[in-house]
């Protein structure tokens, strides 16, 4: 085939790059920024936007309009906002108290094994989500793995009541992103130099404290990197809230769903959206100041 | 609109070619029901009769339907909303309209049902189902009678954590302004006040809000009292061999709910949707999804009634006590509309 | 490093990282076991059957619900890794002006949560009136398949020597020739890598299928949540293991693929 492209570099990258960016842009840019303008225009009763501006959706993230149109300071959205982000960081601190050990573990074994474990530490996390936290409801639900055993004990009389609320959630937030603390902890550990270690033990310190002192600073980023990704991705969490939650307690992207669904309030939702990106942005912005520095260490 | 239109084209002639191998020679019917609605024997029976191949969606409330055809979900052939989303849908210009009255089985049709408010000249919508809303109780071991809508609303502490409610405020407020004795469609904030208020209240007695699980929760134990309705109730009641399960009729009232069979506008398969409505029409069909749904039927007795399954005419479900005030839901106004949500909204939070 | 600690001293994390597997296994064991129990009842057991496999595949909605799936996957999968190879190919080869926004745009959707696509892409569709089914979702899926099929790719690009690629042109090969005959099979490993990535995060895709879902576009995971919401059943266990398995094989593909990835560049 005679095929060549055009000489010039400037066109040559443009074919190449073209169709990646444009799409991105066309299909996720752009709809953003659609987004953003619909939560500055009237909610259609019945789904959609209204012509027109209003910036009723902002007003609403903030006051409360009571039922009979008085302003008032009710920060309802605010404490769901404010409660997705406590259990963003109740996960991610949970993750992190188990990921580290089984990091630590996972780089003291042979080269073999080690690749072994590594392996079956990702193979949840390339599974379908939705399935993982049904794997949950027949554990925790009534009559479940939990406390069927303990009935037929006698340990208990009354329903544990594990299913839908807080402890659920977080279980599932847990389950659900532990791969992503293990894997970069794991990756700044399998750099540390155990000469260090081997040093600070030879010098009679503790165990604790060589620990403290040289292996926890020195995977730092790993740790912090770990500790973004799962915060960012909690906090975008369907399906934990959805389908192990009951309902109840909504999280953020279940109130931005909620919008575009049964409650058909676009606007509102976009303004939803708008600052769950902030939020992201924010923590995405430290994800990357962090990973600059640690490939500045390596 | 010029470029709407291209892409349009441009999306229907990438669809067409993509997955033209995969349709048949007599055509398609995608239907949009509620979840566990839809008995598969009949369409079953449907696409041998005809050839037509059927396809089943599931949506879990009015409101949830009404949303995904407002955000271009088109490609829909039938849905099934309740009269006062019929509403909604034709003044909305949602709907096309369809020769109901020529069809061979609209004789079958109940009078009482022909040219209903909400379609008096029957030019959208063909019957499907009805029956009621209210909640039932696993009456063993409850202390309270099992008939009014304060057991509901302001339960006793031995249900605390474990009552459902729906998912969506259509059929709880109207139940809720009922239990309170308040003008349903109601604008008046003062009004909506209190029944915000009831349901705060209540919330602390809720396990979940869904409009889908009730079945598995009551059977399993996981709620004692959940929204239901009649005969998705007496379903659950024969299916799980729950006879305590009992379907409440509250003396200050039940809501009343007539779901049709509509053609949305644009609808790919039109000829095929008439064919559907047709058959669901004719009176072992129809007598069938009752027996399946155990819903009352929409159609004459002296034709279903030599198919109907016998426990439908004495089910405590679906035969209701006449001194109980049956309101049937009207389409309220967008400002009722919106506070309904408003209430909603905040109690969900 | 086994000279740097004390095995003894160790011995509690052996067994907290035993019972860590355990934790991340079990749920997907009993998920796999009940879905072989022949109760109706999904939690208990009783004998063992398949007949929930067989119930599950002779069911046309389920049939329909793979195939649906199986075509948005691999549309995506193709479009996404051919699209992300070609910028791959411009990303890699020098510094320039844009370089930084076009590598910044092509991973925008690694960092912008499901949600927020989900109901931005409803939102467009919406916008211009673009009807909702199966083409919307293959849309989607090709975004958001783009960047995971771009990683492995450009790192196997990293790794490459580009003066073969000069001296396959100082010897008058043309564009496509140097592409067919140096760099292909060279990135050959980095480009199926790729393509099993993209269609792993495509065949698993749930939230942002669900909001741009039309008449007749339900993959499987809109299928299997379809039945959770019912509650539990041993048929979902059936599918849901069934989806696990594909999941599974494609990343044991992918983990093979990746290891032949990592090996030096050879040339004959």
């Amino acid at each position: 085939m005679a095929f060549n492209l055009p000489s010039n570099p400037l066109a040559r990258r443009w074919f190449g790059l073209a169709p990646a960016v444009i799409t991105i842009f066309a299909f996720m840019v752009i709809p953003i920024m659609i987004l953003a303008v619909f939560s500055f225009m009237p909610a259609d009763p019945y789904g959609g936007v209204d012509k027109g501006f209003s910036t009723e959706a902002w007003i609403q993230l903030f006051f409360e309009r009571d039922l009979d149109d008085s302003l008032i300071f009710e920060p309802v959205y605010l404490q769901i906002i404010f409660r997705s982000i406590v259990l963003a960081v109740l996960a991610t601190m949970i993750t992190l108290a188990i990921g580290f050990p089984v990091a630590w573990y996972i780089v003291q074994q042979p080269a073999k094994k080690r690749e072994l474990l590594l392996f079956l530490v990702t193979i949840p996390f390339w599974t379908n989500l939705l399935i993982r936290a049904y794997a949950w409801i027949l554990i925790l639900g009534k009559n479940g793995m939990i406390e069927k055993p303990l009935y037929a004990l006698g340990l208990i009389d009354d329903s544990l009541e594990l299913m839908y609320g807080n402890l659920a959630i977080g279980l599932g937030l847990v389950y659900s992103y532990i791969p992503l603390m293990i894997l970069p902890i794991y990756a700044s550990l399998e750099k540390l130099d155990f000469n260090l270690v081997e040093a600070a033990h030879d010098l009679y310190a503790k165990r604790s404290s060589v620990i403290r002192k040289i292996v926890i600073p020195l995977c730092l980023p790993g740790i912090i990197a770990g500790s973004i990704l799962v915060f960012v991705l909690s906090l975008g969490d369907f399906i934990s809230p959805s389908i192990l939650g009951g309902g109840k307690k909504m999280m953020l992207s279940n109130l931005i769903q909620f919008q575009f669904s049964s409650a058909r309030n676009w606007p509102f939702g976009g303004a939803l959206t708008m600052l769950l990106l902030l939020l992201v942005g924010i923590g995405s912005f430290f994800y990357v100041r962090v990973s600059k520095k640690r490939e500045g260490i390596a | 609109m010029f470029i709407k239109h291209h892409i349009k084209k441009a999306a229907t002639l990438a669809v067409a070619a993509l997955f033209s191998g995969s349709a048949l020679a007599e055509g398609e019917l995608f239907f949009y029901n509620w979840v566990d609605y839809t008995p598969p024997e009949l369409i079953k029976k449907f696409e041998d009769e005809t050839g037509i191949k059927v396809t089943v969606d599931t949506y879990d409330s009015n409101e949830t339907l009404l949303a995904k055809l407002k955000s271009g979900a088109t490609g829909y052939d039938v849905v099934v909303p309740s009269q006062n989303f019929v509403t909604i849908m034709i003044s909305e210009g949602m709907l096309e309209k369809i020769d109901v009255k020529g069809m061979s089985n609209y004789e079958n049709v109940d009078d009482r049902w022909k040219g209903p408010t909400w379609d008096p000249n029957q030019e959208y919508t063909a019957p499907w189902q009805m029956g009621s809303t209210s909640f039932s109780i696993n009456m063993e071991g409850y202390e309270g009678e099992g008939n009014s809508l304060g057991e509901f609303f302001e339960p006793s502490d031995s249900m605390k954590g474990k009552v459902q409610v729906f998912k969506t405020p259509d059929e709880v407020i109207p139940l809720a302004l009922m239990y309170l004795g308040l003008p349903q469609c109601n604008e008046n904030p003062a009004d909506m006040k209190q029944v915000q208020e009831l349901l705060l209240k209540q919330k602390e007695y809720v396990k979940t809000y869904n409009s889908e699980t009730m079945v598995a929760n009551l059977t399993n134990g996981e709620v004692l009292m959940s929204s239901h309705w009649d005969g998705y109730s007496m379903k659950n009641r024969l299916d799980s061999k729950m006879e305590t399960l009992k379907y409440v009729h509250p003396k200050e009232g039940i809501i009343g709910w007539f779901d049709s069979l509509v053609v949305p506008k644009g609808a790919p398969n039109k000829a095929n949707a008439e064919k559907f409505i047709n058959f669901m029409m004719d009176a072992k069909n129809g007598a069938e999804l009752s027996n399946f749904n155990r819903y009352a039927s929409p159609l004459k007795a002296s034709a279903v009634g030599e198919y109907l399954d016998p426990t439908l005419g004495t089910a405590p479900e679906i035969n209701i006590d006449p001194s109980v005030p049956v309101h049937f839901s009207e389409t309220c106004s967008a400002k009722a509309t919106k506070l309904y949500d408003r209430v909603w909204t905040k109690l969900l939070q | 490093m086994s000279s740097v600690t004390n095995k003894k001293k160790f011995n509690w994390l052996k067994l907290f990282s035993n019972a860590f597997f355990v934790y991340l296994y079990a749920p997907i064991a009993v998920l796999i076991i009940y879905s072989f129990n022949d109760n109706r009842i999904a939690q208990v057991w009783t004998a063992f059957s398949t007949k929930w496999y067989l119930k599950a595949f002779t069911n046309e909605d389920i049939q329909r619900a793979i195939v649906n799936s199986l075509k948005v996957a691999g549309v995506a999968t193709v479009v996404a890794t051919l699209f992300a190879t070609m910028a791959a190919l411009v990303l890699s080869s020098s510094r320039f002006r844009g370089h930084g926004v076009s590598n910044a745009i092509i991973s925008l959707p690694l960092l912008v949560p499901e949600i927020a696509t989900a109901v931005a892409t409803l939102s467009f569709f919406a916008a211009i009136e673009f009807p909702l089914g199966l083409t919307s979702i293959i849309i989607a899926h090709i975004v958001f398949c783009i960047p995971f099929a771009f990683m492995p790719i450009r790192a196997r690009l990293a790794g490459m020597d580009q003066t073969l690629q000069e001296a396959g042109r100082d010897l008058y090969a043309n564009d496509w020739q140097v592409f067919r005959y140096v760099t292909f099979p060279l990135l050959k490993p980095g480009i199926l890598a790729g393509g099993i990535l993209s269609f792993i995060i495509s065949i698993d895709d749930f939230i942002i299928s669900l909001m741009v879902a039309g008449a007749g576009a339900t993959t499987l995971p809109l299928y299997i949540y379809s039945m959770i919401r019912l509650g539990v059943s041993p048929e979902i266990n059936a599918v849901s293991t069934v989806l696990f398995c594909i999941s599974v094989t494609a990343i044991i593909a992918y983990w093979l693929v990746s290891k032949q990835n990592e090996e030096k560049v050879h040339v004959h």
